[in-house]
């Protein structure tokens, strides 16, 4: 007989490997010189893009508990929210090593003059301490304040879409896709105590089709 | 004023290794069709680009002695917003892009306005190679061999009035040819303008091709403005007015961010974008592992066209 605790670790695993493949995808085009006439953008993009999809898809967790009362995703909020970290280091990494050649001359010269990379970096600085604590040991011996510090996820968010907004040049469509998914997650939280009373309750309610009916019929 | 007159071999006299690949086909699709020796430049199907290389062309001057960007990097990562915002979406969305017949409306402060072919356009010019750095506002330049005539040569048979202080160009207004004109991203139709004496200049090019070959729709067939001290975007693409005016044009981008893009817009190291640093910039077609090159003022040309600018302040007018 297969124990709960091995399916999770085997389903860990899928997801895991599933999130990997962005960066497998990455890495086989760069060995295959495959991207593109600016290699460097195409990095840039492509790390930036799924740093801030797996951000977004850490502060989906919670959300789907809130509406729909399950909590199986919760367990993967670690994972999810590690593989947006090591994005986006990729993504600061390929800025300090390739884009400005690590030179330090170079960075001073530009950052101050490009207020997108400013707050790109600050994103990533504030993430830092974010994926140092994100140990079970860490967790513990921070206790409250793990959580507190935890909640500048909502404002690197923030700072990730404003991030991208500020480097595109009319085009405004995909940082405003973004943008309004974050907005509905971070709405989410905001209306918590609505959704949670209109919510668990009633969302398992309404999957009983009798009692939907009924509901339904009455209100007529 | 020194005018260069560097004759370098251009890269574009070597043909191109897929053409070559395809001469057997070539010959074979010239003879079928009649044409052989008589090549019409302005057939816009995709297999045509082979059968359209330009065949009386001289080395003109101005062309830098650099490796141009390969063929394939120009005409697949490009800005022309008329066909998608993305750098591949010219590419891709203009395939079908008919630009025959074309014509041009010349109009405004001239002697001779009138409405005139493509035909009429180029019959009296004989088509130069130049090979120019195409520096973009968004930091990044390739080498492209353009084939084209001075704008100058074009713009002195209109004979402009006195009054003729600035030239306006128009691209073409057609969302259904240009499926990104239905987004509204930019105020269509694009417009852009020069002083007349930067048109006058003559650096100023008119392109009909690159590489030898007509110009691919997502490089702005079937003719397009290449203005090689100033950001790409000033070299507005598939022109269908040139209008001559007393007072300074609305340019596209400038209406859209007047802060970000001035009427000017010559390539400035020492001016930045206020998102972003312009001090240099991004090889297209090079490696991951190639630092970026430094930005020339005025792209390079500054010899040729700094006293365009004198006295003038360039961070005011930028």
């Amino acid at each position: 007989m297969i124990r709960s605790k091995q399916i999770w670790q085997a389903l860990k695993g899928i997801v895991f490997l599933l999130s990997t493949t962005p960066f497998v995808f990455l890495a086989v085009d760069t060995i295959q010189n495959n991207l593109g006439a600016n290699p460097l953008e195409t990095l840039h993009f492509r790390t930036g893009d799924w740093a801030l999809r797996f951000l977004l898809i850490t502060l989906a967790l919670s959300p789907i508990k809130i509406i729909f009362g399950y909590t199986h995703q919760l367990r993967f909020r670690r994972m999810m929210g590690l593989f947006a970290f090591f994005y986006a280091s990729l993504h600061f990494f390929i800025y300090v090593v390739l884009e400005q050649s690590m030179s330090w001359r170079l960075i001073v010269a530009e950052v101050p003059k490009s207020p997108y990379i400013i707050v790109g970096l600050l994103t990533y600085l504030l993430l830092v301490p974010l994926a140092v604590t994100s140990t079970s040991a860490m967790m513990q011996r921070l206790g409250n304040k793990w959580k507190k510090l935890h909640r500048s996820i909502y404002g690197i968010g923030i700072l990730a879409v404003i991030h991208f907004f500020w480097l595109v040049k009319a085009d405004i469509t995909e940082p405003l896709l973004y943008a309004l998914v974050l907005a509905v997650l971070l709405a989410v939280r905001i209306f918590r105590k609505h959704l949670q009373r209109a919510g668990t309750k009633g969302w398992k309610r309404a999957w009983s089709t009798r009692i939907f009916w009924e509901k339904l019929t009455t209100h007529r | 004023m020194i005018i260069h007159t560097k004759q370098c071999i251009p890269q574009s006299e070597i043909t191109d290794p897929v053409h070559f690949r395809n001469r057997r086909k070539i010959i074979k699709m010239l003879s079928a069709a009649g044409l052989a020796g008589t090549i019409g430049p302005f057939s816009s199907s995709a297999s045509a680009r082979f059968s359209t290389k330009f065949k009386h062309r001289f080395k003109g001057p101005f062309s830098i002695d650099e490796n141009p960007t390969a063929y394939e990097y120009v005409t697949s990562y490009n800005n022309f917003y008329e066909f998608g915002t993305g750098k591949s979406d010219p590419a891709n969305q203009s395939q079908n892009f008919k630009t025959e017949p074309w014509s041009l409306a010349v109009e405004g402060e001239v002697e001779k306005p009138g409405v005139y072919t493509l035909e009429d356009i180029l019959a009296p010019h004989t088509l130069e190679d130049r090979v120019y750095r195409l520096r973009c506002v968004e930091a990044w330049s390739m080498v492209i061999p353009w084939v084209g005539f001075p704008l100058g040569d074009l713009i002195k048979r209109f004979k402009p009035t006195s009054r003729a202080k600035f030239v306006e160009f128009t691209t073409l207004y057609d969302p259904n040819r240009m499926p990104g004109q239905r987004s509204h991203v930019l105020d269509w139709p694009y417009v852009e303008g020069l002083r007349i004496d930067e048109a006058m200049h003559p650096l100023s090019l008119l392109a009909v091709g690159l590489y030898g070959n007509v110009l691919p729709n997502q490089n702005g067939a079937p003719i397009r403005l290449v203005v090689p001290w100033k950001y790409g975007y000033k070299s507005i693409k598939s022109i269908v007015k040139i209008s001559f005016r007393e007072t300074q044009p609305i340019t596209s981008w400038n209406k859209s961010a007047p802060r970000e893009y001035g009427f000017y817009s010559n390539v400035n190291p020492y001016v930045d974008h206020p998102r972003w640093s312009q001090k240099r910039e991004r090889v297209v077609g090079a490696s991951i592992f190639s630092p970026k090159r430094d930005t020339d003022l005025f792209n390079g040309y500054a010899d040729d066209v700094g006293s365009l600018y004198a006295g003038m302040d360039l961070k005011k007018f930028f």
